[in-house]
């Protein structure tokens, strides 16, 4: 491995999974990079291929699934692992950060067995040795009294401490990507904060690779070093989150941060984009946001747009330039809004 | 824990009291006089019939004759039997040996191939699953009277392999006439065991908490054993302690095909002959292990599963 080799690379990344009729496919040419101890955002609305990009990358694909294009680790293709070293990766490389705690912890065994497992398992660990880095590391995560935790079961702890306990589990692995799957959106909105403030601090801490899942494209902004916007299992903008409120050019990005373009005098206030978001297999041979985008044009039900650099970023939009010009004019469009 | 043990104690003993009073009763309102079996044909004088009934006690009022009856069974004396005269307890304990043996062996096979055959189900979509379900489908079609027929006609007859009827002597001997009965006792809970393990491990393998498991690089059977089979007994433990109980009534017709003197068969006997002591005996002896297989299973439920365990300390 060179300096130059990204710790975590996507490219062309595709998955179908088998639906009536054939093949559906849930995520669409995804290229992404990630260097060490960089955090990425990768935000979207339901349903537009979040979590499967994150399966992708751990490379547990339901089954049936067909992967197009490669995840390279470290520069190594997940997919040419063997089962041994694929084990191994997802031991000692990647951690996952599940967004329901309460479903993704066993609940019949106590939290230290769950916290200690892999360590034991994997590594040949004693079980004391284990045992007392899963104190320190629960300690690390605010949990308080930490030995009698791990004696409890997971009923017995709330969904904040669970989902402590879940990034205390990761952080004992000691990987060096941090995949976090929407991981306070299952928690209280008053300990949300709370949560991502301990995964952003431990990730700056250990200077930890992150891939941060989020509905909310202002709280990636806020722990992210870049973001990406999915939207029908494509990414559609990709820019550095200190660039996004100056720089946003996609109409769906626009529409997430509720900076509507002002040619729509009517909808200025609506933050919520209208209609349905689409997934990847409904979408048509153009671009997939057409049925939803206020500029679109014949060009974009027709052919599907690139993602290509536009101020500093990138992003998948014929008419990105266009659109530009008019807002940042700030004049209104003489043209009709669909 | 000790208090949910103790809860479901005070439960089994409340249930066989309640139960041994609804026998005791059934029974005293059962067409036919007790004293008749010992008349036969033989129709007696009223004296006579009025010595017999005293000596029976049967001239009592039914709660005394109950509360006698009670405490005899306390202190082991279940009566005599109206047929033999023979000590019930004596009658009842020759043929639970037996009995037992055979619903051992029968549980053990349901254990090795219900079990076997659903994890292998599980865990092998495709042709193995599909051959599994359709074995599984046949075999809980099969009522144990064909099943012994069958089992007695290839296996004792043809083939002579075993006993057609009656035990052999010696521990051994038992075993050895024991295994076509017990076959034929544990077909149908077999196919269902299958079922029900392999649903249960297909349900627990796609769980989110499997997925965590997959998602940390355990390897394949620590991962089975911690996550999947442990999450899966609830359900599997149900169905055996329900089967296992379920066996007992399946001794009534397997004994009698294969001629084997258990308590299936006495009990068979006994009410044809109208031997009311016995048939009380035996009646209790069945509710009463059916209620101990239900409390086993609970307990074995909330040693499995945390939630229950701490659900019995709020009780
Ligand atoms: N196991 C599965 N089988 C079939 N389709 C699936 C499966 N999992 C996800 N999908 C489909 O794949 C698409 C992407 O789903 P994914 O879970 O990645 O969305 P997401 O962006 O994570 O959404 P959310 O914000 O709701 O978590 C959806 O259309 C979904 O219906
Ligand atoms: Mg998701």
């Amino acid at each position: 491995m060179t300096d130059a080799t990204p710790l975590l690379e996507l490219r062309g990344l595709g998955v179908q999974l088998p639906g009536d009729g054939g093949p559906r496919a849930v995520l669409h040419g995804i290229d992404l990079t990630l260097g060490a101890g960089e955090a990425l955002g990768l935000v979207g609305e339901s349903g537009s291929g979040k979590s499967m990009t994150m399966r992708a990358i751990t490379g547990l694909l339901p089954p049936g699934a067909q992967l197009d294009g490669t995840v390279r680790f470290e520069g190594e293709d997940i997919a040419a692992m063997a089962p041994s070293t694929l084990r191994r990766y997802r031991d000692r490389g990647v951690g996952m950060v599940f967004q329901d705690p309460r479903a993704h912890i066993n609940p019949t065994r106590r939290i230290g067995s769950f916290l200690t497992e892999a360590l034991t398992l994997n590594r040949g660990l004693g079980r004391r040795a284990a045992q007392a880095r899963a104190i320190a590391t629960l300690s690390e995560v605010g949990i308080d009294e930490p030995e009698r935790r791990l004696r409890q079961y997971p009923h017995e702890l709330s969904g904040g401490m669970l989902q402590r306990v879940m990034i205390a589990s990761v952080l004992l692995a000691e990987p060096r990507l941090l995949l976090a799957d929407e991981p306070t959106t299952a928690l209280d909105v008053t300990i949300q904060a709370e949560v991502v403030g301990i995964l952003d601090q431990l990730r700056r801490d250990r200077g930890l690779g992150m891939v941060f899942v989020t509905h909310d494209l202002d709280l990636a902004l806020a722990v992210c070093h870049r973001v990406a916007v999915m939207y029908a299992g494509r990414i559609v903008e990709v820019r550095s989150a200190e660039r996004m409120h100056e720089e946003n050019a996609h109409p769906y990005t626009r529409g997430l941060l509720g900076s509507r373009p002002a040619i729509d005098h009517r909808a200025e206030r609506l933050t919520a984009i209208p209609g349905r978001p689409v997934s990847a297999f409904e979408a048509g041979p153009g671009c997939a946001f057409a049925t939803r985008c206020a500029h679109v044009q014949p060009l974009c039900r027709e052919r599907p747009p690139e993602l290509a650099p536009f101020r500093g970023g990138l992003v998948r939009c014929h008419r990105v330039a266009e659109i530009h010009q008019e807002t940042s004019d700030g004049t209104s469009s003489q043209e009709a809004t669909a | 824990m000790a208090r949910l043990i103790l809860h479901r104690l005070g439960g089994l003993l409340v249930t066989l009291l309640l139960s041994s009073m609804v026998i005791f009763g059934s029974l005293y309102l059962a067409p036919g006089s007790p004293e008749n079996v010992l008349f036969g044909n033989r129709a007696p004088s009223a004296a006579t019939r009025a010595a017999v009934r005293h000596q029976l006690h049967l001239d009592q009022p039914l709660p005394v004759r109950y509360w006698d009856w009670l405490t005899g069974a306390l202190h082991g004396d279940l009566g005599r039997s109206m047929v033999t005269g023979q000590p019930v307890a004596e009658r009842v304990g020759a043929g639970l040996t037996t009995t037992l043996l055979l619903v051992a062996m029968a549980t053990v096979l349901i254990a090795l191939l219900g079990l076997g055959l659903g994890t292998l189900a599980a865990l092998r979509p495709g042709p193995v699953d599909a051959g599994v379900s359709v074995a599984t489908s046949v075999s809980v079609t099969v009522p144990p009277f064909v099943a012994s027929t069958v089992l007695i006609s290839v296996f004792a007859v043809r083939l002579g392999w075993f006993p057609a009827s009656g035990t052999e002597p010696g521990f051994l001997g038992s075993l050895h006439s024991l295994v076509l009965p017990a076959c034929a006792l544990a077909l149908i809970a077999c196919g269902f065991l299958a079922r029900v393990t392999r649903d249960a491990l297909r349900e627990q393998l796609v769980r989110e908490h499997v997925q965590t498991a997959e998602a940390r690089g355990l390897a394949r059977w620590p991962l089975l054993r911690r996550h999947v089979f442990r999450n899966a007994l609830p359900p599997v433990i149900t169905a055996m302690g329900l089967l296992t109980a379920g066996l007992l009534a399946g001794t009534l017709v397997v004994e009698s095909a294969f001629a084997v003197p258990g308590i299936g068969q006495l009990t068979i006997q006994s009410v044809a002959q109208k031997d009311f002591p016995v048939v009380q005996a035996v009646a209790l002896l069945l509710v009463a292990a059916f209620v101990i297989c239900n409390a086993a299973t609970d307990l074995i439920q909330a040693l499995i599963d945390p939630r229950l365990r701490a659900a019995g300390r709020n009780t």
